[in-house]
């Protein structure tokens, strides 16, 4: 089912690619689903614990997600549906609640308690909506009882994290005092990120910044008319809406990725603050200046190579701006699993004109089209890396760009070496 | 419902793709939501294969639920058929499609495909991987062997292979040990099945004169129906260790009418005398709890206690289609097996031991470090360190050798023990350290005194540790603490004790050490 090229009106009215048309495909898609953001959620938000309900299936998803990578004792599980779930058999509230209590036994450190839906759990339309509402008045004050839904059938990957800060957001109250803070990042970012980006905001005069996720459940910013957000990353589509139901503006801005990306980033702050130049210029020119200086060697590298995105994070587009305009690299196709025009717009003016964007996947004609291209580097999920690397190509995992911390001036050097990195590796090796 | 922080095998359409992935020519299509897709990477990168596992996912949305979810799986099939050229087809659903219920076998028949297409029936609510896995494998078997084929004048001396998968543990390497020591024995190999294996080698396997089945999990449903429809008997010993290796050797070499003799007379593996050489005495006796599927748990059980030495301390299985043998082996020991898929259970029953070694899997090596506990895996769930460049078998003589470097390694060495024993308040070479061998691992996390630990529990009228026995206690090597905490609160509680003391600590001690 693959529809045309969708037509642009305006054409090359607009700047960079955001007037361009983007193919669209519907087929077998090589992405993990949303429960896989649990992977760098629980270890974010310290005394949260993400309990998944749904399928062995989903348990052995993460499990081989996060396995490899996980050696302290996880902040997730999986309560397994079985047949007498299914049945009709058992009871599936006092089942759950046996579940949570079971855990919440073993782990008295757990403060919030996310019950995350899954395929299965959502076709048999569990509500779980109602479940955490009855565990959280069992549980309360203890522990806080949130739900939301990382099923397959409705997220991709990074969607996962969009839908559990979207639950977050309507929870934190309003202080007594009655104020939010000014400004509210959100998006899960690295903790060295967030400190680092905290600095930088101070010396932009902005003390009173909040980050969403915080680090403990306890600390979540309250939001409020007057506060304003920045999105730390491009894929919250719905925690942007439940931000603005609850009276909050969105800060456009393209993302912080890159010298580039991080001063716009910033900049756009600033100005709805109205900071002065001076100021901005003294807080930010030294990170941009170790930015430059930190890709130049890999730029060197990588000037010229052609790139090829699949789908993945949603990240793809933002990236494929860096690696183009700060790497010089020459961008081939940039998929993404779906492209949310009105955050992208700021990204999209900046993309080179001609990129082929494309929106959803076929997995076997995307395929078709990487070897047909013949790229010098091809962004790709776990599933597709060694298959295309035994194909001859050099592949990047995708999935090491959402759980390296790659955000910030000081992080432009790390995140041009992951690209860097594949073919610096084959210039290496002789067998 | 069941809390589950881990689980031992995935899902029954993971069984199925583990089959369609060792096999050539075969593909699979799997009515799937998006996000299933996740366990091609448990073949492309902990397996490290370098080609995408042969299946088809078609990739349902919520928006399709409503819709026509049959077409899309009819359609994703014609594609899979045209794309790939397949020999045959296996196709089903997965946890959630088995929920919308569209009939992946009728819907595919629909389509009239010019191969054999056979539809699998996998209740994933209800059954786990090695369960799909050989459930396959039989649909398969049954799919493509007409029985009554082999001619008259086939070779008495031939056998087939059955079981190694794709992500087996181990099972490339058992399978180049096991190959050659059939054709040492003059034994020829007919097919191999289900790895590398295509659909027409499939109808081929009943030219054989009989079945050697390495892994019951995911062969022994298939081996039981040529058995009965082809009239070829199939192996029950399955090759692990020395003994059971020798034992194997008769029993094919019985089935094909030769004579084991000179192969038997032969020095096949260093572990006997590596174990009997005196540098093993420390092996003598030491505590080891046994966890994993049937195959691996039994044969570990054995050469633990009768090539090691060790002592069996506790053994069970996650293989519940598997416990009787695994009931009666640790019977046989004095022990009840722990028959549970809980990684929960298991953890609480190695904290309720303190073993001194685990054999188990990857699970249990996360247990056993929580617990500071020495552990060597022996059997999937896999990992990518399970897949070692290194020739590295489980079966045959070789895989004895292999078995006991693995399994001795993480052990303090001999006379490292006693030293450290003797000097333990050295600052660098104390109880804290990990075994010398093993580098700087860092400090050793004293065993946390998990809540799961029913010692501490039984022992709740005890007040206590008094200040100065407790302190005696540190001075027990960490690799026995723990069973000598146990065995004191144990001995003080038995006698209405209210305090432990220096002298209770000593006096346990003699008490069980008799």
């Amino acid at each position: 089912m693959n529809l045309p090229f969708r037509s642009a009106d305006q054409g090359q009215a607009l700047p960079g690619c955001s007037g361009q048309p983007v193919l669209k495909q519907r087929g077998q898609r090589e992405v993990f689903c949303g429960l896989t953001g649990i992977v760098w959620l629980h270890r974010k938000i310290q005394d949260a614990f993400f309990l998944v309900v749904g399928s062995r299936t989903c348990a052995h998803l993460i499990q081989s997600a996060a396995g490899v990578m996980i050696f302290a004792e996880p902040r997730f599980a999986t309560a397994i549906i079985d047949e007498r779930d299914l049945a009709g058999l058992a009871d599936i509230d006092v089942e759950l609640d046996g579940v949570v209590n079971r855990l919440l036994e073993r782990r008295p450190d757990i403060k919030l308690l996310f019950l995350v839906g899954s395929c299965p759990s959502e076709v048999i339309k569990l509500d779980l909506k109602r479940a955490s509402e009855r565990l959280s008045k069992l549980h309360s004050p203890r522990v806080r009882v949130l739900n939301y839904s990382g099923s397959g059938i409705e997220t991709t990957f990074t969607q996962g994290e969009d839908a559990c800060l979207a639950a977050l957001v309507p929870d934190p109250p309003l202080p007594a005092s009655g104020t939010a803070p000014s400004l509210v990042v959100a998006g899960a970012l690295s903790d060295v990120v967030e400190d680092q980006f905290t600095r930088i905001f101070r010396d932009l005069g902005l003390d009173d910044v909040a980050f969403l996720p915080a680090r403990r459940s306890s600390g979540m910013p309250a939001i409020g008319p007057g506060t304003r957000f920045l999105l730390a990353q491009p894929f919250l589509t719905e925690t942007a809406r439940a931000l603005e139901e609850r009276g909050a503006t969105h800060i456009a801005a393209p993302f912080p990725l890159g010298a580039e990306g991080t001063t716009a980033w910033f900049k756009a702050a600033a100005d709805a603050f109205g900071v002065s130049d001076s100021t901005f210029r003294s807080a930010t020119d030294a990170g941009r200046m170790r930015a430059a200086m930190a890709t130049a060697p890999h730029r060197e590298a990588l000037v010229g190579k052609r790139i090829f995105f699949f789908p993945d994070s949603q990240l793809e587009i933002p990236l494929a701006r860096f690696v183009s305009r700060e790497l010089g690299m020459e961008l081939t196709e940039v998929g993404t699993p779906y492209l949310h025009r009105q955050h992208l717009t700021p990204e999209l003016e900046l993309m080179p004109q001609g990129t082929v964007l494309s929106e959803g996947q076929d997995v076997e004609l995307q395929l078709d089209r990487c070897r047909a291209e013949k790229p010098d580097l091809v962004v790709c999920g776990l599933g597709l890396a060694n298959p295309l690397e035994a194909e001859g190509f050099a592949t990047k995992w995708s999935i090491e760009l959402v759980f390296t911390p790659i955000q910030g001036y000081d992080q432009a050097g790390d995140l041009a070496r992951l690209f860097a990195r594949p073919l610096d590796r084959r210039t290496r090796l002789e067998v | 419902m069941q809390l589950t922080l881990w689980t031992y095998e995935g899902p029954p359409h993971v069984g199925a793709m583990r089959i369609a992935t060792a096999m050539k020519g075969m593909h699979y299509v799997l009515h799937a939501p998006q996000g299933d897709t996740y366990a091609d990477l448990l073949f492309t990168m902990i397996e490290r294969r370098d080609s995408r596992p042969p299946v088809t996912y078609t990739t349902f949305q919520a928006r399709d639920l409503g819709g026509d979810t049959a077409e899309l799986f009819k359609s994703s099939c014609a594609s899979a058929f045209e794309r790939f050229q397949p020999e045959a087809m296996i196709v089903g659903a997965s946890c959630t499609a088995e929920l919308i219920q569209d009939d992946p076998g009728g819907l595919a028949k629909a389509l009239a495909l010019p191969i054999p297409v056979i539809p699998l029936e996998l209740p994933s609510y209800q059954k786990k991987e090695n369960w799909g896995a050989a459930e396959t494998f039989y649909r398969i078997v049954r799919g493509l062997c007409h029985p009554g084929s082999r001619s008259a004048d086939f070779n008495p001396r031939s056998c087939n292979i059955l079981g190694p998968t794709a992500l087996g543990f181990r099972h490339r390497d058992d399978l180049t040990e096991i190959s050659r020591l059939l054709t040492r024995l003059g034994i020829a190999i007919n097919v191999v099945a289900p790895l590398d294996a295509r659909p027409s080698d499939i109808a081929r396997l009943p030219e054989a004169a009989f079945n050697v089945v390495l892994y019951p999990e995911t062969a022994e449903p298939a081996a039981r129906w040529l058995e009965k429809n082809c009239s070829q008997p199939m192996t029950t010993v399955i090759p692990i260790g020395v003994s059971a290796t020798r034992d194997f050797i008769a029993e094919v070499a019985k089935l094909a009418g030769i004579d084991a003799g000179p192969l038997l007379a032969e020095d096949a593996s260093r572990l006997p005398w590596y174990s009997r050489s005196v540098d093993s005495t420390y092996l003598t006796g030491k505590r080891v709890f046994i966890f994993g599927d049937a195959t691996h748990v039994l044969a570990a059980a054995r050469i633990a206690g009768k090539e090691l030495g060790f002592d069996v301390v506790g053994m069970g299985t996650y293989s519940r289609e598997f416990a009787r043998p695994v009931r009666e082996a640790a019977k046989a020991l004095g022990l009840e097996a722990l028959i549970t898929d809980d990684y929960l259970d298991v953890e609480a029953k190695v904290a309720e031991l303190q073993p001194e070694l685990v054999l188990g899997t990857q699970m249990e090596r996360h247990i056993a470090k929580r617990l500071g506990v020495p552990c060597a895996v022996i059997s999937a769930p896999v990992h990518v360190q399970d897949f070692p460049a290194r020739y590295s078998p489980q079966m045959g003589f070789e895989g004895a050798n292999v078995i006991f470097d693995t399994w001795v390694h993480p052990l303090m060495m001999g006379l490292e023990e006693h030293l450290i024993h003797m000097f333990r308040d050295d600052f660098e070479f104390n109880d804290k350290a990990a075994p010398s061998h093993l580098g700087h691992g860092g400090a050793k996390q004293e065993a946390k005194p998990a809540a799961a630990e029913p010692a501490r529990i039984e022992a709740k009228q005890l007040s206590g540790w008094a200040p100065d026995a407790e302190k005696e206690l540190q001075k027990v090597p960490f690799f026995v603490r723990g069973k000598a905490r146990r065995n004191t609160e144990r001995y003080a509680t038995e006698r209405g004790l209210h305090i432990i003391t220096v002298e209770t600590l000593y006096d346990a001690k003699a008490h069980y050490s008799r």
